[in-house]
């Protein structure tokens, strides 16, 4: 199990245990997280899984990859940055041990 | 729609139809609301279907979900551009439609992301925050002044109100003309066999007179300071200032139908589906907080708009069959929202489901539903506000529904409010 971190736009943070391999949605939505819907279902379809990997660990996380679908999706959620990705396109891996992910205020 | 309340005879004509003659473009099935008898028999037969001849020529049906799903967001074989033919199955610039309007839904990338880049933060979350207070506002005086006990519209008095003025303050529209926007949003869909319009002459006469109106709003705005409205966002964003004048109407437009055909249905179709389960009634009035799970139901239930289309760019297969370049190709959401395979017990309405938000009412991908939020907004808020007020909206006769195979509406829906 790896454990990974969801700090809540008021600051809340809540720690889950995740399997390797599952994606940080599921991490989100088996542990009932508030604020990531993921309404597609994990196919990379709706952007309703957006959050902010945490600065410290953009680079182990990886970032946006242009012209992938996940970014013609993030291109128009709202507050997207450099940070942003989608949850469900992030499959969980053990050196990921400690991930912190910021989720935005609302869905879109 | 509820399969129970069709006649035998109809099941039975729709069981022995050989496969190939299967035609679910026809407006009457929609108006009658069989058309579901149909989608159930492609759905086990033949979920992705061809239609060799109809009034809108050759077409794929895409009835299940996950298919829906692959085609919804492969917009580089599967395009939107207008010039092939569009989003809807009727073809966009044939020539019944006779105004070039050019919306960026009909768009592929890169331009149609740029022009919703523009204005998509008028219905982003955090504008609805503001927009919040207005709307309930609204929807609080709308339902005050309806009478208790006395047969009633609820399409007139509740759904086509509750989203004009909704369209209204997003437009920062004259507020005592603001049923001209109900008229332009019915007139851009509309085909003369609807009655809306007696002929498509008329109706391209009241888009010019639509288009006037807003050419004099845009003037008004671009001369002022920036404000949160959509035509003052138009008027001064970078992406769409410049813009050509059908495409400033067209994009317009599209976010008048967007947002008021759809959201209209949602509501007078929330009603019927509680009324045809009362079971669903009894368990909201006995624990609002339902409402929250009520509302993607409600959408997914009604699929307030039955299909978008697509054009082949490439020969692609799905299903096992064989799609061309240049082919038409349907994703109809109505059926894939009843697929069982995805939807558990996908022909009930259930206000309390798991995941009530995997639905295709708004399709998925690039072109998903910029208003999502919006609807959820005005659905959620009118609901609430209802329950504090009327302890049922009873149906009281017959719903009527638009001749149409892409909005599908309810035109009339008589109820009586009970007082709680």
């Amino acid at each position: 199990m790896v454990k990974v971190t969801f700090v809540s736009s008021d600051g809340t943070r809540r720690a889950v245990d995740i399997a390797e391999g599952e994606t940080a949605r599921e991490a989100a939505l088996f542990n009932d997280v508030p604020g990531i819907d993921g309404d597609c279902g994990g196919v990379c379809a709706c952007a309703t899984c957006h959050v902010f990997v945490d600065p410290a660990w953009i680079d182990k996380v990886g970032r946006l990859a242009e012209g992938a679908a996940e970014a013609d999706l993030l291109q128009f959620a709202e507050g997207a940055n450099e940070y942003s990705r989608l949850a469900c396109q992030i499959p969980i891996e053990p050196l990921m041990e400690g991930l912190i992910l910021h989720v935005p205020e609302q869905q879109y | 729609m509820d399969t129970n309340m069709v006649e035998p005879n109809i099941r039975e004509k729709v069981a022995f139809i050989p496969i190939d003659e299967i035609d679910v473009a026809r407006p009457s099935l929609f108006q009658k609301d069989t058309v579901g008898l149909f989608f159930e028999r492609l759905r086990r037969e033949e979920p992705v279907h061809y239609c060799r001849e109809s009034y809108v020529g050759p077409y794929w049906s895409i009835t299940k979900f996950d298919d829906i799903m692959a085609v919804d967001t492969n917009h580089k074989v599967f395009s939107s551009e207008a010039k092939l033919g569009g989003i809807a199955i009727e073809d966009m610039h044939s020539a019944k439609s006779a105004l070039e309007l050019e919306m960026f839904i009909a768009m592929d990338p890169p331009k149609h992301n740029q022009q919703r880049k523009a204005v998509t933060g008028a219905v982003a979350p955090s504008n609805l925050l503001l927009l919040e207070p207005t709307i309930r506002e609204r929807a609080c005086q709308i339902l005050d002044d309806l009478p208790v006990g006395e047969d009633i519209d609820w399409v007139d008095k509740v759904s086509v109100e509750l989203t004009t003025m909704t369209l209204a303050t997003l437009f920062d529209f004259p507020w005592e003309e603001r049923r001209k926007l109900t008229r332009w949003s019915d007139v851009t869909t509309a085909a003369p066999e609807t009655g809306i319009v007696a002929s498509y002459e008329a109706r391209r006469a009241e888009l010019i007179e639509c288009a006037m109106y807003f050419k004099g709003l845009w003037e008004q705005r671009i001369n002022a300071e920036p404000k949160n409205d959509l035509i003052s966002m138009m008027a001064h964003s970078p992406a769409t200032r410049d813009m050509p004048f059908l495409e400033f109407l067209g994009n317009l437009l599209l976010l008048i139908v967007g947002g008021n055909d759809t959201t209209r249905n949602s509501i007078s179709g929330g009603v019927l589906a509680l009324n045809q389960n009362p079971d669903a009634y009894l368990k909201l009035n006995n624990d609002p907080g339902l409402i929250t799970s009520m509302v993607p139901e409600i959408i997914r239930w009604q699929t307030p708009l039955t299909h978008m289309r697509r054009t082949a760019l490439q020969d692609w297969e799905i299903g096992g069959k064989k799609i061309r370049k240049g082919d038409k190709v349907v994703m109809w959401y109505l059926s894939g929202n009843r697929d069982e395979t995805v939807i558990d017990r996908a022909d009930e309405f259930i206000i309390d489901r798991k995941n009530p938000r995997h639905h295709l009412s708004f399709g998925y991908g690039i072109h998903r539903c910029m208003g999502n939020r919006l609807a959820e907004l005005q659905l959620r808020i009118i609901w609430e506000e209802i329950h504090k007020r009327f302890a049922k909206i009873e149906v009281t006769g017959e719903p009527e529904r638009l001749f149409s195979n892409l909005v599908r509406g309810i035109t009339k829906l008589p109820v009586r409010l009970h007082a709680r």
